[in-house]
């Protein structure tokens, strides 16, 4: 009985381990993966941006509260792959944390649910207090290599950023303008490692959600406004991306869907949303 | 009594057959993975081209105009392991000629379980270690603004390869038969002498083995690496920021989709050939005993 029980447990892992790996590289692995999702209507999959893994968990976790029958699920694989993801149905809501592009609007609808403001973090010793974003721009593509030109001490300028998928990177680039310009001096996977090391770097600069940035690193104003809820809400602090909820526009979403997406886009999530590290949508 | 014969013969042809199949799935899982590697694997190098992707010098997957050159991945990775090699070799072997001839036997059982622990620590952890101290000192002591890169890496690895050159080359040196030692020194050699001279020479084999074990372990090592080389994909330099082989894959693998997808799949098949023909060097060596 126990060998069964063993051998019954492995064969589960593997399958697993195969239907996880090859998420978005084999088609016969992504129908098995619809069928899943569409077996039972009482599972909300979300899959998508791993920018709003907290976002998202605060507001599946409150709606599972409420409705104890619903489980929402949520598969961190970027951007892109969840736009991809809800384009192909193998989920409910796709994540994104940027806008739609134009080619993905044909078919999909984004909703902004929350929006993101992207800090520009310095080591706390660095008296540099606020840049443009012409600065930043200017400074991540190259140009301004010293802190001198900027406000600061006469140090070099260390570029500190994520890897090429991310979405911070792709928010960020994409509002200073230095799209595949961008000369980084370390590209890191994850925030955390970001704040680490610039806290550990009297030089360097990085950015990362406003909301994952602890004390150990400075936030410096951009163009004179600091990021705040007010600022980032009303689009005064320049560097912020959407929090965007995608679904498909001509297929209609399953009743429980439709219902932990009109939670999510209520008033009744500011609170959670606030929370999470991020900013409601001003209504 | 038959009964009892005929039972332990039923069993012991079970438990054949139970060994037989565990040794035919450890076959099968490298054929698997050989198979699995070359069908994802070369598609992308036909799209790219075989040159491109080999000497291409520039790596640029998500820009606009995508580019897959993984000569700097490439280079990286060999650069970064010679270091480590040069590095770690030396003080790997002499500690293991210190733990096999020169302590005391106290002292050297209490070293060896220092190196076995070593050889236990997670890698995340080595690169969470370089990551805090390592960087930061590098860039302090060479004025550099940033010490995440080659270098901090070669650091890292090498201390990651000493637990196995040091417990390979000393059980290779305690396998040196006492009477070459004892012939030298009865000749009026110095002990330093007979070790250098007599014991290492007669040890090669297994030192080379270290060695080739040592390589193997550093071009594969992924986690420590990818917390202290500062992955940009640069043509290395000593002081510049890098990105492994094994980075390039582990880093870019979650967002990947497309031909970026499959390129990486690439870089691991061409990291896999790499380990084979370390692996092939080992066979050979330990065949002909040098």
């Amino acid at each position: 009985m126990k060998k069964f029980i063993m051998i019954a447990t492995v064969f589960t892992l593997m399958t697993g381990v195969l239907t996880g790996c090859s998420g978005n590289a084999g088609s016969f692995t992504d129908k098995s993966t619809a069928n899943e999702t569409t077996k039972s209507s009482q599972t909300i999959a979300t899959d998508g941006s791993t920018s709003m893994e907290k976002v998202i968990g605060f507001l599946s976790e409150a709606y599972m509260e409420e409705h104890g029958n619903i489980k929402v699920t949520y598969n961190p694989t970027g951007s892109s792959s969840g736009i991809q993801a809800v384009a192909e149905g193998r989920c409910d809501i796709g994540l994104a944390s940027r806008d739609l592009k134009e080619d993905e609007t044909a078919d999909l609808q984004g909703t902004v649910v929350a929006i993101d403001g992207i800090g520009i973090i310095v080591n706390p010793d660095n008296p540099a207090t606020d840049l443009t974003i012409d600065q930043i721009g200017k400074i991540y593509s190259g140009e301004i290599t010293n802190w001198k030109e900027v406000g600061g001490s006469d140090a070099p300028i260390v570029c500190i950023g994520r890897e090429a998928a991310s979405g911070t990177r792709d928010g960020f680039e994409e509002v200073t303008g230095t799209k595949d310009k961008c000369k980084y001096s370390q590209e890191l996977t994850s925030t955390g490692d970001v704040v680490q090391t610039v806290s550990g770097n009297p030089n360097a600069i990085g950015y990362a959600s406003v909301a994952s940035v602890g004390d150990t690193v400075k936030m410096v104003s951009v163009e004179g406004v600091s990021p705040t809820t007010e600022s980032i809400q009303d689009g005064k602090y320049k560097v912020q991306r959407n929090f965007v909820l995608v679904t498909k526009k001509d297929t209609a979403l399953s009743k429980a869907a439709q219902e932990f997406f009109d939670f999510a886009t209520s008033e009744q999530a500011d609170s959670l949303i606030t929370e999470a590290g991020a900013v409601p949508v001003k209504r | 009594m038959e009964k009892i014969k005929k039972t332990a013969r039923w069993m012991e042809r079970a438990m054949n057959l139970l060994f037989l199949v565990c040794g035919l799935l450890t076959i099968l899982f490298v054929v698997l993975i050989t198979i699995f590697l070359l069908i994802s694997g070369i598609p992308a190098i036909r799209d790219i081209g075989l040159g491109d992707f080999l000497f291409g010098k520039v790596w640029a997957s998500t820009s606009a105009k995508p580019s897959y050159g993984i000569l700097p991945f490439i280079l990286a990775s060999v650069y970064g392991t010679l270091g480590a090699i040069l590095i770690g070799v030396p003080i790997g072997l002499l500690c293991a000629i210190f733990l096999a001839k020169m302590s005391p036997k106290k002292v050297s059982s209490a070293v060896r379980n220092v190196v076995d622990l070593l050889a236990g620590i997670p890698s995340v952890v080595y690169g969470l270690v370089g990551m805090i101290i390592i960087v930061p000192c590098v860039r302090e002591i060479f004025h550099l603004p940033d010490g995440a890169n080659l270098f901090s890496a070669i650091l890292v690895l090498a201390v990651m390869i000493l637990p196995s050159i040091i417990s390979v080359s000393e059980t290779a040196i305690g396998a040196v038969p006492k009477e070459y030692e004892e012939a030298s020194l009865a000749l009026g050699a110095t002990k330093t002498e007979t070790v250098f001279k007599v014991v290492v020479p007669a040890a090669k084999s297994g030192i080379v083995t270290a060695v080739v074990l040592g390589i193997g372990r550093a071009v594969g090592e992924a986690m420590a690496v990818m917390m202290v080389a500062g992955n940009v994909a640069n043509m290395p330099k000593l002081f510049g920021s890098v990105r492994f082989l094994t980075t390039a894959v582990a880093s870019e693998m979650s967002y990947s989709s497309g031909l970026q997808r499959q390129a990486l799949f690439s870089i691991a098949l061409v990291l896999f050939l790499f380990i084979m023909a370390i692996n092939l060097i080992l066979n050979v060596v330990i065949k002909k005993k040098v």
